[in-house]
Parts: C-alpha cells; structure tokens; sequence
C-alpha cells in the first residue's frame, strides 16, 4: 500500500492514543466497575464515602434526653410522645455548640397539620386524632396559648 | 545499533498506544479478593409504607428537606405526600400541595370543595425513592455518575453528574429531579448518611406514627422485614419490571 493511503490511519491512531491518554489523566483511579453488574456498579467509589458524610441535622429525640429532662418527663407520659422534639422544635444540628436556640414553631398551622377536621370517613387514620374546624374554632389564636404542647390535656402555664 | 526515523516512529507510536490500554484489565484476583467481589453484602436496605397510618401531617416532606439540604420553597422535593379522596360518583381527586410540606389543613383539592358527606374513602400516600434492584435511572445514565451500592441504595454523585436528565425521565416514579443549587439530578437515598450510622432517615425518624419504616431485607430478625415478608404488600408499577423496594401496606388500586 502507499504511504500516502497510509498516512491518514497514524494520524488516526495518534488522537484514540491522545484521547486514552487524556482519560488516563482526568478519570480518577477508583472510577471502574465495584461489584458485580457493569450496568448499575459502573462509578467513582469515593462518592460513597462522601455521602456517608454528608451532615446530619436531625439528632434524634435520645438526644435531646440527654440534657433537657423536664420538658422530657412531661412529654414522654402524655398522648403527644409519638411525636418527636425536633418535628417542633428543629432540626438541633449542632446544638447548643453552634446555635443556641433553636427556632420553636409555635404557628397555628404547625398544630393543624394533624388536628385539622378534614371530615373524612373512620377508615382515615385522620379521623381517629381529636380535631377541630379551623374557622370554628378560636380563630387565628396560637393553639399553645391555651394547650401546652408536651402535654396537651394540661392548660398551658 | 542504527534506527531509522521511520522505524523510530512506529515502535514509539506502538509503545503509546500500549502503555494507554488500563491497567486494570490485567490484573489476576486472589482468591480472597475474588471472594469478596461475588460475596453478598449483609445489608439490603427496603422501606415500609403503611398507608392506614399515615395522617397526611407532612411532617416527613419538612424533616427530609431540612436534612438533605433541599431548597425549603422550590418547588421539588425527595419525598412527598399524596392525598386521595375517592367520592360516591366514583371521583378520586388527587393531590399534594408543595408535596405535603405543609401537611392538608384544608379539605379543599385544586381549590375544589367537596362535601365530606360525598366521601366514600381518603387516605395518603407517601412517595419515595424506590432503591429498584434494577433500577432504569441508572442504566440510562450515559457517564457513570448514579450508581447501586452494596446495600441496594442508589446514590447520585453529584461531582460527575453533567446535569442531562436523562435519568429524571427515565424513573417510572418521578422522584428524581433537577437539584436548583447544585446543578445535578438529586433523589431520595434513604438518608445514606443517616442509614450507615445506624440512625433511621429523617422521615422515618419524625413520623409519629410509624406509617413510614426501614428494613434491612438481608436480616431475618429485623421487625420490619418480618413485615414485608409475612404480610400482604404491595409495590408500586410493578409491571415496569424495576423490582421496587419500597413496600406498601394497605395500598389502594387508586395510587399510581
């Protein structure tokens, strides 16, 4: 074959060589095929890691035991212990390092969510928690003017 | 010895392409590390929605954004609330006003009122990432970057994703979505920062009333597997052939 004909194919070879090359160096080393399907195992295993620590923000109720007991002993014995610290009182982060106080929803709304009378039928799991109509019902009053949230059949203070 | 420029350059040429080929295509196992790559991990992570439970408090859709650092007022979201109302004229009205972050405080659907009297059922539906044991998200994704784990989590790496959304259109489910902040296509992971710790997701944490749980599928003891493997469940469009792992009890044929 001539050389002319040939040509073209090195110059061919040389950019695959050159693109290989150029992946060697921007894909990283621990991006390949970890387990035992191609299809959904084909990543960067280092973004496993970088997931696992990403923050956590909710700290849990055991948490919130370890320091503020009194609030604790009210609410673990009343009909509201189902419902955990930080769905009121949010996320705790890193408090109390980082933030101090926690911003407290007091809102109407907040009690609404489970207390408002929908009207549905028994076989709603809804229609089995006390309720109220909103626009019956002391109309745009905070509900924890007059109920204590941690312990709902007590007045509050 | 004497060496042409022709014969130079062939033989250098031939030697880069060479060295180009990877490595890893060579590499012989041992035996234990062949072991570990075909053994099981001891960890299958499932979720357990019971519909009966659920009171459409929303809570969960506020706890995960918060968590997962999701923009508070845009309008997507990991996971969200459905509420369906099923009326004697063989109606159901749908929906989730910003995915149930709020909770339903009002009886009103798309501003439609309806008479409680007219109700034959109502109930809610949390949606979430399904983890799929084939999970069409990621077969579509044309540079690698959403993946399987061991334990059956698909992840979303946020540093290699070039934001085509290929992956949002192929979920069955449509949870995935286009995150506003970081530019990628973001999902529920069961919060795998949480899950590996041994804390329970946000969601599963801040239901009060265990209408949303977590499983390991790999261990027999676990409660919630216990569950799923001896009571009727079901699983959403399991036609699509996805093998979902998100189970649901008391799911009504109204949910799609």
């Amino acid at each position: 074959m001539k050389r002319h004909v040939l040509h073209p194919l090195w110059v061919a070879i040389g950019v695959v060589g050159l693109i290989l090359f150029a992946r060697l160096l921007l894909v990283p080393d621990d991006f390949g095929v970890h387990g035992e399907s191609f299809t959904y195992s084909y990543y960067r295993l280092g973004n496993i890691e970088e997931w696992k620590n990403f923050p956590v923000k909710y700290q849990g109720t055991d948490t919130c035991l370890e320091c503020h007991e009194d609030n604790a002993k009210t609410h673990r014995r009343s009909p509201h212990k189902r419902v955990q610290c930080e769905n009121c009182h949010g996320p705790a982060g890193n408090h109390p390092d980082d933030v101090e106080y926690l911003p407290l929803n007091k809102e109407r709304a907040m009690c609404l969510r489970c207390h408002a009378d929908l009207g549905y039928p028994e076989s709603t799991a809804r229609s089995y928690l006390p309720a109220i109509v909103d626009r019956h019902h002391k109309r745009r009053r905070e509900c924890v003017s007059c109920h204590d949230p941690h312990d709902p059949r007590e007045d509050a203070e | 010895m004497s060496c042409s420029r022709r014969d130079f350059l062939k033989e250098s040429v031939g030697a880069a392409f060479v060295s180009s080929l990877p490595l890893s295509a060579f590499v012989v196992l041992t035996t234990e590390e062949a072991i570990a790559a075909v053994a099981e991990s001891t960890v299958r992570w499932g979720y357990l929605v019971d519909t009966t439970k659920c009171t459409g408090c929303g809570m969960c859709v506020k706890a995960c954004k918060n968590e997962n650092e999701i923009p508070y007022d845009a309008p997507v979201t990991r996971t969200w609330v459905e509420r369906y109302v099923v009326t004697k004229d063989g109606q159901t009205h749908v929906d989730s006003p910003n995915g149930g972050r709020d909770g339903f405080t009002s009886g009103n659907i798309r501003e439609e009122e309806i008479d409680p009297d007219t109700i034959d059922k109502a109930f809610f539906v949390p949606k979430l990432c399904n983890q799929c044991e084939n999970p069409a998200c990621v077969q579509v994704c044309p540079v690698g970057a959403t993946y399987q784990t061991e334990d059956g989590v698909v992840l979303v790496d946020r540093d290699w994703c070039i934001g085509c959304g290929y992956c949002i259109m192929a979920c069955p489910y449509g949870v995935r979505f286009f995150h506003p902040d970081h530019k990628v296509a973001d999902k529920c992971n069961f919060c795998y920062h949480r899950i590996t710790k041994g804390m329970m997701p946000a969601c599963v944490e801040s239901c009060a009333f265990g209408a949303r749980r977590l499983a390991n599928l790999r261990d027999p003891d676990d409660p919630v597997t216990r569950i799923i493997k001896t009571e009727r469940v079901a699983v959403l469009k399991d036609e699509y052939g996805t093998k979902p792992h998100v189970f649901y009890l008391g799911l009504d044929n109204n949910v799609r």
